[in-house]
C-alpha cells in the first residue's frame, strides 16, 4: 500500500477534526483490503479503537442503541439483540465469515465499499473509485451488479447485509462531526449514485458514524432474512430480502422490506410496503409487493439472473415471515 | 510386544503433519537469508500491444527501493526462444518474462521493483507508469472457436483418438439418440499457498532457490536454460508445498524473475505473488463439447461422435485430452472423435487435476445419463449393459478394472436401488431430491524414478529422492514403504524430498508419484538389505552366529533389528552394532524403478487406467435455484492403496474440487481487456463448508501385479473424474432439467 500517516484520537472531538484526506478505521476489515489493492488511498488514517463506543444500551424508549465500535459477532450474540431484533441478528449472521463478524464494526458495516470487480482493480475505469473516468461494470462483467438505483456512471450493488435489516428495521444512524450531531433515518443514509458514485453515502467531511438507534417496534415472530448466494455461505448476496410483519387476527397491518444485493443501496419502496396494510397474506399480494418493489429494475449483460430470482427470493421471504418461521442461518434448507 | 503396523497399507497419520501445524515446515516464501531484497511484480492492464513509455522517478524516490527492473535495463538471458522452455514442454513460443515491450497477454510482467522492503517494493510498484500503445486483440472464447485449429504434428504433442466403424452412419440409424453442447468455464487453480520463490545468494555466488513448484529438478533446468546459468550454480528446494493442482507444472514468471533479479543484483530476492497475481497465468482452459451417442431402445450404445474445443494462447499450442474418455471406456461398434484448440489472446491455459478428464469425462457422463433416459433405463444399468472389458478405444487388453466392482459397491453403500426412475419424483417442502450417478477414469502412469537409501550409524534409514510433496502425503506413503520394504519402525525413518540435487524423480503430477517414488523406494531398500546382508557375509570380526545365520538364509530384518539363532537362542544385532561390526559409519545404496523388461512390454499392449463409480444426492430449491449436495460416495479402484487415510483425502479433495467444477467455480473473462476480473477468493467461489457434504469414499480390491512395480495406480486425481457429473446427473433427476454448462450457478 502507498504510505500514509497514522493517529489513534484520544476524543471524538478530536477525531472529527482529523486532516485533510483521512480515513477513519474500525475494523479494517474492508479499508485495509482496499488500501493494499490500491484502491483506497489516504493521506492519513485516524484510528477510531480509543473512543469506546462498542457499548449496546436500552434506550428509555424501549429501543436499542448500537455503539458504531461494537463488533458485528457481538452485536448479533448480544441478548438484546438476539430477542428483540432477531431479523438483525439473522442478517449479520448471513454476511462474511465468523473470523470477519469478529473484528469488523457496525460503523464499518454501514461504511463498507462495494464489490464490485471493478472498483477493486485500479487497473480498470471506474468512476466509484477514480472520478470521471467511467463505468467498466456496464457492458462488464457484472452478474453481481445491481438492477435498481444504478446510473449510467454506476452499477455497483451495496453489499451489506446488516444495513438491510436495519432498513427493514428503520433504525437511525447518529453521527457527529466538526459541525455537532445529527442523526440520519437508515433509508436514507446510503445515496443511490447518479453523477457522484464515488460519494456512498451522506456523511460529510470529518462526520464519524457513532450509533445505530433501533426504534422500540418489534416483528415477533414474524420476520426473516433470507440470502441467495453463489455458494451456502461466505459469499455476498446475489438477492436478499429482509422482512418484518405486524400481523393480527390473519390480517397484516403493516411491514416492512428492504432488499440487498439487487440496489446500489438497501432498497426499500414505501409503495410496496403500503400494499401490504390491511390484507391477510395471499399469493397475489405478494406477487403486486415484489412488482412493486422491482420497478424500474433494469439488468445489464449478466445480472438479468436477478430479476428472475428476485420476485421470487422476495415472495418467499414473505411467505416465511408471515407464517413466523424465519430463515435459518445455520440450516441451510430454505422452507 | 503390540506393535502398530506402519507398512504398506495401514492408514498411517501424515509423517509431516506435526511440522506442518506448528509451522516449522519451510514454504518457498519463508526462508530469510539475510541482505534479503523484496520483489514485486507490475503487470499490464492491456492484453495486447507494446510498452511505447515506462516512468519510475517516482517509484524510485520511495525509500529501500534499490532497482526496477525492465525489458530495458534487465541482464542477459538466453539468446534461443527454445532455451525457454519449462518441463511441461508445451509447443510454441514459451512466454520469456521481460523480454521485450511486446504484451501478449493480460497481467504479463513489464517490471519488477526490488526493494530492501516488502511494503516500500509494494509502494513503489504502485508508483510505476507505464503508457502502452493498444494493438487490436481477442479475449473471447466464443470468437476464438472461429480460429480453432489443429496444431501440424511438429508443433504437437498430441495424439489423436483413434474411430472405429462408421459412427456418423450409425448414428443416423440409431432409434435413440440424445446430442448436446457441453460447456465448461474457465477455472483457476487457487492453491491455499501462491506462487513464490526464495532465491538465496550464497557465499560463492550460486543460486539456492525455494520456489513453490511440483519439479524442483524441473525449475533448475529451466533456470539453468534460460539465464544461461551453469548447472551446478543452482540448486532447487520444495520440502512443502502447500497444494498445486497442476499450476505447479510449469516455471512460473516469479521464478524466472526472482532469480533474474539475483543474476542482476547479486542480492538475495523474494518475489511472491499476490491472490490477484495468481489469475495471471495457468488456468483450466474454457471448453466446449459437443457429444451424440445414439443407442437401440433396449440400452445398447450404437454410435459416439465427440468433438472438442479447448482455449490455448496465441504464442503456446495447449491441447488437453479431452474428447478420447468415453470411447475408451464404453464398448459400442462405431466411435469418432475430433478436437482442436482456439487461441486468444491470454496466457496459456494449462494442466489443472486430472487435465482432460476432468473436462471430458464428466460431459461425456453427462451424456451418458441423458441417453441412459432416452432409453428408459436406469443410469447404473445402462453403464453395466456397455461395459467395457478393454480399453474399447484401442481395442487393448488392460491390466486391471475393477469398475464394475466399484458401480456395484458404491450403488450398495449409497442405496441407489432404491431410486425412482422418474425426474421430479421426490419432493420435500421446497426442495426436490434427486440421485445421480457416473464413473470415472484416468490414466495410472508410472515413470522412470530414482531413490536412494542411506542406513546410517545412529541406526536410521534415510531416503532421499527429488520427489514433491504437494500436500498429498507422499512423505508419508514412502516412509510406510521404507518401513515395510526395511523392517524398520517409522519413527526411524528421514524422508527428504524437495530437492534438485536429490535421485531424479519427474515432476509431481498425473498421479504416478506413488507408483513411480514408492518402487524406488521399495527397490533401494531392497538392495540395502541385501547390502547389508553382503557386507555381515564378507566382514571380519563378524559373529559367528550371524554368519551361521546368513549362510543358512535364517537371519532376520524385523522391527529394524537383525534377529538369528545362537545355540538355539534367539538372538539380536541393532543396525548400530552391525554397522560397527561391518567398520562403516553409513552405508548407502542409489537405484532407478524402471519398467523392466516385462513392464515395458506390459505398456506396449495393454492400457492402465485407475476407475470409479461415483453417487450423490442432492436437494434443488428449483424455485430459488439453489442446490445442495447432501451426500457424495466414490467408489474408487486403483490398485493397492498405499495408505487409505491420505489416499481417501486425496479423493475427497477433489470430489470438494468438483462440486466447485459443478456448482460454483468460474473464471470471469472480460474479454474486452482480456482480464480475468473476479480475481479474489471474496468472488471467485471454491466450496465453502457449508457446500459440503459428508463423503464416503469406497477403495474397491484391485489386484493389478502389472501396473506397476507395488501394484499401486495413484489416486490424487480420479476424484475429480465423474464427480461432477454426479452432481449434475442428480440436478436433473431432482429437477427433471439439463444444464449443459458448468458451473451450474443460481438462476442459470
Amino acid at each position: 500500500m502507498r504510505r500514509f500517516s497514522y493517529s489513534r484520537p484520544a476524543t471524538l472531538d478530536e477525531a472529527c477534526h482529523s486532516a485533510e484526506h483521512t480515513r477513519f478505521l474500525a475494523g479494517g476489515t474492508n479499508l485495509i483490503d482496499l488500501m493494499k489493492s490500491d484502491v483506497e488511498r489516504p493521506a492519513h488514517v485516524a484510528d477510531l479503537k480509543a473512543l469506546g463506543m462498542h457499548h449496546i444500551d436500552e434506550q428509555p424508549d424501549g429501543g436499542l442503541r448500537l455503539g458504531a465500535l461494537a463488533t458485528n459477532a457481538d452485536t448479533a450474540a448480544h441478548p438484546l439483540v438476539a430477542d428483540r431484533y432477531p431479523l438483525l441478528a439473522s442478517a449479520i449472521l448471513a454476511g462474511a465469515s465468523p473470523q470477519i463478524r469478529n473484528v469488523a464494526t457496525n460503523g464499518g458495516n454501514l461504511n463498507q465499499r462495494t464489490r464490485c470487480h471493478y472498483f477493486y482493480d485500479p487497473d480498470m475505469p471506474c468512476n466509484k473509485r477514480s472520478p470521471g473516468t467511467g463505468c467498466s461494470a456496464r457492458g462488464g462483467r457484472n452478474r453481481i451488479m445491481a438492477i435498481l438505483g444504478t446510473s449510467d456512471a454506476c452499477i455497483a450493488t451495496f453489499p451489506s447485509d446488516m444495513c438491510v435489516a436495519l432498513a427493514a428495521l428503520k433504525a437511525t444512524v447518529n453521527l457527529t462531526g466538526p459541525e455537532g450531531e445529527r442523526s440520519v433515518p437508515i433509508r436514507d443514509y446510503h445515496r443511490l449514485p447518479g453523477e457522484t458514485p464515488w460519494r456512498d453515502n451522506i456523511l460529510r467531511p470529518g462526520e464519524i458514524v457513532t450509533s445505530i438507534d433501533l426504534p422500540p417496534a418489534s416483528f415477533g415472530p414474524h420476520h426473516t432474512y433470507l440470502k441467495i448466494r453463489d455458494r451456502l455461505s461466505f459469499a455476498f448476496a446475489i438477492v436478499s430480502a429482509a422482512i418484518g410483519l405486524q400481523i393480527e387476527d390473519g390480517i397484516i397491518r403493516h411491514g416492512r422490506i428492504a432488499l440487498g444485493g439487487v440496489g446500489t443501496k438497501p432498497w426499500c419502496v414505501p409503495a410496496a410496503e403500503a400494499l401490504l396494510e390491511g390484507k391477510p397474506p395471499s399469493h397475489s399480494l405478494f406477487r403486486d409487493v415484489a412488482e412493486r418493489l422491482l420497478q424500474g429494475a433494469m439488468p445489464d449483460r449478466d445480472n438479468a439472473a436477478k430479476l428472475r430470482l428476485a420476485p421470487r427470493v422476495i415472495e418467499r421471504a414473505l411467505w416465511q415471515a408471515s407464517a413466523g418461521t424465519p430463515q435459518s442461518q445455520t440450516d441451510k434448507t430454505i422452507r | 510386544m503390540n506393535v502398530i503396523s506402519t507398512n504398506i497399507g495401514q492408514s498411517v497419520s501424515r509423517i509431516d503433519g506435526f511440522a506442518k501445524v506448528t509451522g516449522q515446515a519451510k514454504y518457498a516464501a519463508e526462508p530469510h537469508p539475510p541482505g534479503l531484497l523484496y520483489g514485486v511484480i507490475v503487470n499490464s492492464p492491456i492484453a495486447r500491444g507494446q510498452i511505447a513509455a515506462l516512468r519510475d522517478t517516482e517509484a524510485r524516490k520511495i525509500p529501500g527501493v534499490v532497482e526496477i527492473m525492465t525489458h530495458r535495463n534487465r541482464p542477459h538471458t538466453a539468446l534461443f526462444e527454445k532455451s525457454y522452455v519449462d518441463g511441461l514442454g508445451v509447443p510454441g513460443s514459451p512466454y520469456r518474462p521481460l523480454h521485450d515491450a511486446e504484451i501478449r497477454f493480460n497481467g504479463q510482467p513489464v517490471a519488477i521493483v526490488f526493494a530492501e522492503t516488502f511494503e516500500a517494493a509494494r509502494e513503489a510498484a504502485m508508483l510505476v507508469e507505464v503508457d502502452y500503445e493498444r494493438w487490436p486483440h481477442n479475449a473471447d472464447f466464443e470468437a476464438a472457436l472461429h480460429q480453432k485449429y489443429m496444431p501440424s504434428k511438429t508443433r504437437s504433442n498430441y495424439v489423436p483418438p483413434k474411430s472405429r466403424g462408421n459412427a456418423p452412419e450409425a448414428y443416423a440409424l440409431s432409434p435413440v439418440k440424445v446430442e448436446g453442447r457441453y460447456h465448461l468455464a474457465p477455472e483457476h487453480h487457487n492453491p491455499m499457498e501462491m506462487h513464490a520463490t526464495t532465491v538465496i545468494v550464497e557465499d560463492d555466488g550460486t543460486f539456492t532457490v525455494w520456489d513453490k513448484t511440483q519439479g524442483p529438478q524441473s525449475v533448475q533446468a529451466y533456470l539453468t536454460s534460460a539465464l544461461s546459468l551453469s548447472g551446478d550454480k543452482v540448486r532447487v528446494h520444495n520440502p512443502y508445498v502447500g497444494g498445486a493442482f497442476g499450476s505447479g507444472l510449469r516455471a512460473q514468471y516469479n521464478v524466472f524473475l526472482a532469480a533474474l533479479g539475483a543474476k542482476m543484483l547479486k542480492r538475495s530476492v523474494r518475489v511472491t505473488l499476490t491472490r490477484p497475481q495468481m489469475f495471471t497465468h495457468v488456468f483450466r482452459p474454457e471448453a466446449v463439447m459437443d457429444i451424440a451417442l445414439g443407442a437401440s431402445p433396449d440400452g445398447t450404445l450404437q454410435s459416439m461422435i465427440v468433438e472438442g474445443v479447448t482455449d490455448t494462447s496465441r504464442f503456446e499450442h495447449n491441447m488437453e485430452n479431452i474428447v478420447v474418455w468415453g470411447l475408451i471406456n464404453y464398448k459400442c461398434p462405431n466411435a469418432t472423435a475430433g478436437y482442436t484448440i482456439a487461441p486468444r489472446d491470454t496466457y496459456t491455459s494449462s494442466d489443472m487435476r486430472a487435465p482432460g478428464a476432468t473436462t471430458g469425462v464428466n460431459f461425456f457422463e453427462m451424456a451418458i445419463d441423458e441417453i441412459a433416459y432416452a432409453c428408459n433405463m436406469d443410469p447404473l444399468t445402462f453403464r453395466l449393459n456397455n461395459y467395457s472389458d478393454t480399453d474399447a478405444m484401442h481395442d487393448m487388453p488392460l491390466t486391471s478394472k475393477a469398475l464394475r466392482e466399484a458401480m456395484v459397491q458404491g450403488a450398495q453403500h449409497f442405496g441407489w436401488h432404491d431410486r425412482p426412475m422418474a425426474p421430479g419424483s421426490i419432493r420435500d417442502g421446497n426442495e426436490l431430491i434427486g440421485w445421480g450417478m457416473a464413473t470415472g477414469i484416468w490414466d495410472a502412469m508410472f515413470s522412470p524414478t530414482s531413490a536412494r537409501a542411506r542406513l546410517t550409524a545412529d541406526g536410521r534409514l534415510h531416503i532421499a529422492t527429488a520427489a514433491s510433496d504437494i500436500g498429498t502425503g507422499t512423505y508419508t506413503i514412502l516412509a510406510q514403504t521404507a518401513s515395510e520394504a526395511f523392517s524398520t519402525p517409522i519413527d526411524r525413518i528421514d524422508i527428504e524430498l524437495g530437492d534438485s540435487t536429490l535421485p531424479e524423480c519427474p515432476t509431481e503430477g498425473g498421479s504416478w508419484t506413488a507408483a513411480s517414488a514408492g518402487a524406488a523406494v521399495w527397490l533401494a531398500c531392497q538392495i540395502l538389505r541385501e547390502k547389508l546382508f553382503k557386507a555381515l557375509a564378507k566382514g571380519k570380526n563378524i559373529p559367528a552366529w550371524v554368519k551361521q545365520g546368513l549362510e543358512q538364509d535364517n537371519l532376520t530384518l524385523e522391527d529394524g533389528i537383525l534377529h538369528g539363532m545362537n545355540e538355539n537362542q534367539k538372538i539380536v544385532l541393532s543396525f548400530q552394532d552391525a554397522l560397527s561390526l561391518i567398520g562403516q559409519d553409513a552405508l548407502e545404496v542409489e537405484e532407478t524403478a524402471k519398467p523392466g523388461l516385462r513392464g515395458t512390454i506390459s505398456q506396449m499392449r495393454k492400457a492402465r487406467f485407475t476407475h470409479s463409480a461415483v453417487f450423490c444426492e442432492v436437494r434443488v430449491d428449483q424455485e430459488l435455484g439453489i442446490v445442495r449436495i447432501t451426500r457424495l460416495v466414490n467408489a474408487v479402484a486403483a490398485g493397492r492403496i498405499m495408505n487409505p487415510k491420505t489416499a481417501a483425502s486425496q479423493v475427497r479433495g477433489a470430489m470438494v474440487m468438483a462440486a466447485g467444477m459443478a456448482l460454483h467455480e468460474e473464471s470471469l473473462m472480460d474479454e474486452r481487456v482480456g482480464r480475468f476480473m473476479n480475481h479474489n477468493f471474496a468472488e471467485y467461489h471454491i466450496p465453502a463448508h457449508a457446500d459440503i457434504p459428508d463423503m464416503d469414499v469406497l477403495f474397491v480390491e484391485e489386484k493389478d501385479s502389472e501396473i506397476s512395480p507395488l501394484g499401486v495406480k495413484g489416486v490424487g486425481e480420479i476424484g475429480m473424474c465423474g464427480t461432477a457429473a454426479a452432481i449434475a446427473n442428480a440436478i436433473f433427476h431432482a429437477t427433471g432439467h439439463r444444464h449443459r454448462n458448468l458451473p451450474i450457478s443460481p438462476g442459470s
